[in-house]
């Protein structure tokens, strides 16, 4: 098997737009390797519009959006094997995978972007008590069933969590004829976003019951009714609020994990919130020269904040490589610190001298927030405000630090991400 | 008319078939469900227990000990996953000590070997997660861990090789004495066979009322059960028990053959005999005992629970031998069945060699080889095969890392994989974290493929569980 | 006068608006934060329309099934009538993304248009 100077895992929205930008950037020698039979990741599934207002400045589909990238990397010849697993990533970055033609091989790259994207948490993590029948499916299962192989895997649905796969899926169920009883979530906010909502849910008169958990799963051979009630501030099902729903099936949509596996094996350090690698602000993991990007670092909920991640990632691959793999260590690292309910940070750590003339920071907060502040400090000096109206679990925020205001407090030990009164 | 028709294809019936393959003998084994394996012997601890537990003097204690004997050879020839792990029956009151030395006498009594008492110095370098209140533990080195579907299936697929043949999708409904033997109704019509062997689980009671005037009740008895993902593994490497006592009786913290973490069960008498619907109450109670020896165990890896009905009876004894001339029990089999099931095998074929004289198979071929997981080649062997058989290098299930080959492998053995559960119970594709999400479409397509019927015919578990209704817009 | 409520969906912030009517045409609305919400609740209350996606069949491709979508917003009571339009359409592979499915879907004026790319089979 030929070397490659940059081996991408993952041929989804990030490893797309990480192998565009790595090309863009000089590296001539990349591959990319994707489990599926084609390039495009999840996009490949989720068919409905919002994709690209970002990036594109247009709404697009998701096999459009991908289909913009695919023709890119196909345009650069930047090469790709599909239906390849990586079965391992080392320490030092080599990589073996496997597929039918090359059988079993290895690589040994110099620098590597872990783009392995998320999987959806499935009812035995959610430990749903009741029967254990078919008709139980992730929403991203149904997806893939309903707009790839046109399959319909139930009539009557029920639906746990109000993820964003949930609510589409909600509406993609219903125009392909089947009937969307309700839409149960246990937090009692939605974790989708507002307009996916109105446009899934309330265009079709599905409810959405807020604080509100399955309690039970009836039938032995397929689903045959589920049970909901609503549950207290603990999360604990509340007695005498049941609801008995007769369907044939419950869709789950309740959150996603980025898949480090590889990370794990190759002893990258995760961020026990976000469950992917912690980088500093060229998205650098913990082994130098393995950097990450995409919903393998964090769950995003656009997928235009992916592919700009991704081809942040891609740049910094890039310099690396063409340091000649140069780890600058004595390059000070500022702690980023999360404080008043902000949740996490991607980066984790920034080193100026390291960063361009911006960093882009991003995260999440924890609860539903009406007229905060966002502020970010370095060591006691405020370097950057905004205020935010509302901010939520599920809509990711954005921030754009100068670097120029991080070096300009060199007494700095570290940098605080706050949320503070309006 | 065929010799001998055995009702039911779980581990009882399976160790039972492969036993009197030995025998010229036409063998018909008949299952409800869609495959073997799929009551009791499907959701269960996948313990061997060394076999101190039973009352000595039972038939229980008997077996047992003679099963868990028998079960690392037999992984041997037959090929499934094994691993003589040990155990400890961890006491966490000082109050308990008489109990625990009862125990261990017991154990003694019953034959079983290397028993001793480990008090918690040890102890905690045995298991360095073990309770804070751990005192002392009996420590069983021939306890042992297996997977209950492999060993199900082994047996299974060595007994057909010899002749024996299986009928699925037939629930015996009824039991007629006839001249020379046994009438037996069943949802796909009459089989009449010399000798039944009824080794229907929870169902015996019902088939042995049929032809005897004693009568046997088998309670179901739940046991709710959490499975934690690889990532949890090395928590506890000794299937660890709590010695019942002050605080109840406590819930097993176990290693799986597979890498996993098994905790559980609970133990609820209930009525149906379906009922393996986990409940918040049991799965709730799983959570609180399972930190009594073991602590931080890490609940928050759980990828799935579930449920398993033991096939209880009142006196807790397995009742083996003639019901009615010729309808031979083997009834009341729950914990330690598994774990008795090579024991059961050869008890039971001699009663049925005995009843119809049977003379020896010159032909029976004791090995059988397991379903090739590339996992356990050198790098060197494995490039071979893809080569040799592309199928090997498509991976299907990325949790556990399963091969299109292996799924093949699954559906074309007899007995195969006709469902979705059929091929993840015998190549684990859809057993790791993600419980299928991403692999269960491909498995279905395979397996639409391989048996020729469309995909919308597959389904999780035999009829009634397709997993397809329609086609996009098929009702609007 | 008749009165609505409705949510804003142009930002996270989701104001609750409320607008009243009198025949059928909006004479306030009030509960907006910025005119966004004003203009949204204007059409939506007029004028309703949605982008439609969905799904057709095809045939001798590598996929079974294309990606398609109304190439711009169609009246929101059209989607079903729409829905029912591609029920029976099957194309013939290779598909390409912007090739018209459907023209004129229930002569809303607006194409049906692929949105993926099927090569043929083999």
């Amino acid at each position: 098997m030929r070397e490659y100077e940059l081996v991408i895992i993952g041929g989804g929205p990030a490893g797309l737009a990480a192998a565009v930008a790595a090309h863009e950037a000089g590296v001539r020698d990349i591959l990319i390797l994707e489990r599926d039979n084609e390039l495009g990741g999840i996009l490949n599934q989720c068919i409905h519009n919002g994709f690209g207002l970002h990036t594109f400045k247009e709404e697009l589909t998701g096999p459009e959006y991908a289909g913009r990238f695919i023709e890119q990397v196909k345009k650069l010849d930047i090469p790709y094997k599909l239906n390849t697993m990586v079965l391992d990533l080392a320490a030092d970055k080599t990589v073996t995978a496997m597929n039918r033609e090359d059988g079993l091989f290895q690589l040994h790259p110099k620098a590597v972007i872990l783009a392995m994207g998320c999987r959806e948490r499935p009812r035995g993590a959610l430990s749903i008590p009741g029967c254990r029948p078919a008709g139980i499916y992730t929403a991203g299962t149904a997806q893939r069933l309903v707009n790839m192989e046109g399959y319909m895997p139930g009539r009557k649905v029920v639906i746990l969590g109000s993820g964003d796969i949930g609510l589409i899926m909600a509406r993609r169920m219903t125009l392909e004829g089947a009937k969307v009883q309700v839409v149960a979530e246990l937090m009692p906010y939605s974790g989708g976003l507002k307009r996916n909502i109105v446009q899934c849910l309330d265009d079709y008169g599905i409810p959405l019951k807020l604080s509100h958990t399955v309690v039970d799963i009836e039938g032995k051979k397929r689903v045959e009714a589920i049970t909901i009630a609503q549950v207290d501030e603990r999360s604990r099902p509340i007695p005498g609020t049941e609801e008995r729903y007769e369907c044939d099936t419950l869709l789950l949509s309740c959150g996603l994990i980025p898949e480090n596996e590889l990370s794990r094996s190759a002893g990258v350090e995760l961020n026990p919130i976000t469950n992917g690698p912690t980088v500093n602000e060229s998205l650098e993991t913990s082994i130098p020269g393995v950097f990450a990007a995409g919903n393998v670092l964090h769950v995003h909920d656009l997928v235009d904040y992916v592919s700009e991640e991704a081809g942040a990632a891609g740049r910094h691959a890039a310099d690396y490589i063409a340091s000649g793999c140069k780890t600058e260590e004595d390059y000070k690292a500022l702690p980023i610190k999360c404080e008043n309910g902000v949740r996490y940070t991607v980066p984790v750590a920034i080193r100026p001298e390291a960063a361009g003339d911006t960093v882009t920071l991003r995260f999440r907060v924890g609860n539903v927030y009406k007229n905060k502040k966002v502020a970010v400090y370095a060591g006691d000096a405020c370097v950057f405000s905004r205020k935010r109206p509302v901010l939520a679990p599920g809509e990711m925020e954005t921030v754009i630090l100068k670097t120029k205001d991080l070096k300009d407090h060199p007494e700095a030990g570290g940098i605080t991400v706050t949320l503070e009164e309006a | 008319m065929v010799d001998i028709v055995i009702i039911g294809a779980g581990v009882s019936g399976c160790a039972i078939a492969r036993e009197v393959s030995r025998c010229k003998a036409d063998v018909l084994v008949l299952e409800r469900e869609e495959d073997v394996c799929c009551g009791t012997s499907k959701a269960n601890s996948a313990i061997v227990h060394a076999g101190y537990d039973a009352a000595n003097g039972s038939l229980m204690a008997k077996l047992n000990v003679e099963g868990s004997r028998l079960m690392p050879a037999l992984s041997k020839e037959l090929d499934f996953p094994y691993e003589n792990n040990g155990s400890l029956v961890v006491m966490v009151s000082e109050d308990d000590r008489p109990a625990l030395n009862k125990l261990y006498e017991n154990g003694v009594a019953n034959g079983v070997e290397g028993l001793r008492i480990v008090e918690r110095d040890e102890l905690v370098r045995m298991e360095p997660n073990i309770s804070d209140q751990a005192v002392a533990a009996l420590y069983a080195p021939t306890g042992a861990i297996v997977c209950p579907f492999g060993l199900t299936f082994a047996l299974a697929e060595n007994a057909a090789h010899n002749g024996v043949r299986f009928q699925f999708d037939t629930e015996v409904t009824g039991v007629e004495k006839i001249d020379g033997g046994w009438k037996l109704s069943t949802s796909r019509g009459d089989v009449e066979a010399r000798v039944v062997v009824n080794a229907a689980g929870v169902y015996a009671d019902k088939l042995h009322n049929m032809v005897s005037d004693d009568p046997m009740t088998i309670t179901p008895r739940r046991g709710d059960y959490f499975l934690l993902d690889h990532s949890a593994q090395g928590h506890v490497s000794h299937t660890i028990f709590q010695l019942p006592g002050k605080f109840g009786k406590g819930v097993l913290v176990a290693p799986t053959v597979h890498g996993n973490i098994i905790v559980g069960p609970t133990a609820i008498d209930i009525e149906d005999k379906e009922g393996v619907a986990t409940t918040q109450a049991g799965l709730d109670e799983v959570r609180a005992k399972c930190g009594l020896a073991v602590k931080d165990v890490p609940l928050r890896q759980t990828i799935t629970s579930f449920a398993g009905l033991r096939a209880h009876e009142a006196r807790h004894e397995f009742f083996i031998g003639e019901a009615a001339p010729g309808f031979v029990d083997c009834a009341g089999i729950e914990s330690p069945g598994l774990s008795s099931a090579p024991a059961i095998g050869v008890m039971v074929s001699g009663i049925v060699r005995d009843i119809l004289k049977l003379e020896e198979n010159p032909a029976f071929d004791p090995k059988r080889k397991g379903i090739l997981d590339p996992k356990g080649l050198d790098d060197q062997a494995h490039a071979a095969l893809i080569k040799e058989n592309p199928a090997y290098g498509t991976v299907i299930c990325r949790c556990e890392t399963v091969t299109e080959g292996e799924i093949i492998d699954a559906i074309h053995r007899v007995p195969g994989a006709r469902s979705v559960d059929g091929v993840k119970r015998r190549v684990r594709a859809g057993m790791g974290r993600c419980q299928g999400g991403f692999c269960s479409p491909r498995v279905m397509e395979i397996l639409a493929r391989e048996l020729g019927v469309d995909q919308s015919a597959i389904t999780k578990a035999g009829a009634g569980s397709e997993l397809i209704v329609g086609v996009n817009k098929d009702a609007i | 006068m008749e009165e609505k409520n409705l949510i804003c969906i142009n930002c996270p912030l989701g104001c609750p608006l409320t607008v009243t009517l009198e025949n059928g045409e909006v004479k306030t609305v009030t509960g907006n934060t910025c005119p966004r919400g004003d203009a949204y609740a204007r059409k939506e209350l007029t004028n309703p329309t949605r982008i439609v996606t969905s799904t057709v069949k095809v045939q001798g491709g590598t996929l079974a099934m294309a990606s398609v979508k109304t190439a711009s917003d169609i009246p929101k009571g059209k989607i079903f009538d729409c829905v029912k339009a591609i029920q029976d359409i099957e194309l013939e592979a290779p598909v390409a993304i912007g090739q018209v499915v459907l023209a004129d879907v229930c002569g809303t004026g607006v194409d049906i248009v692929a949105t993926k790319n099927v090569p043929a089979k083999g």
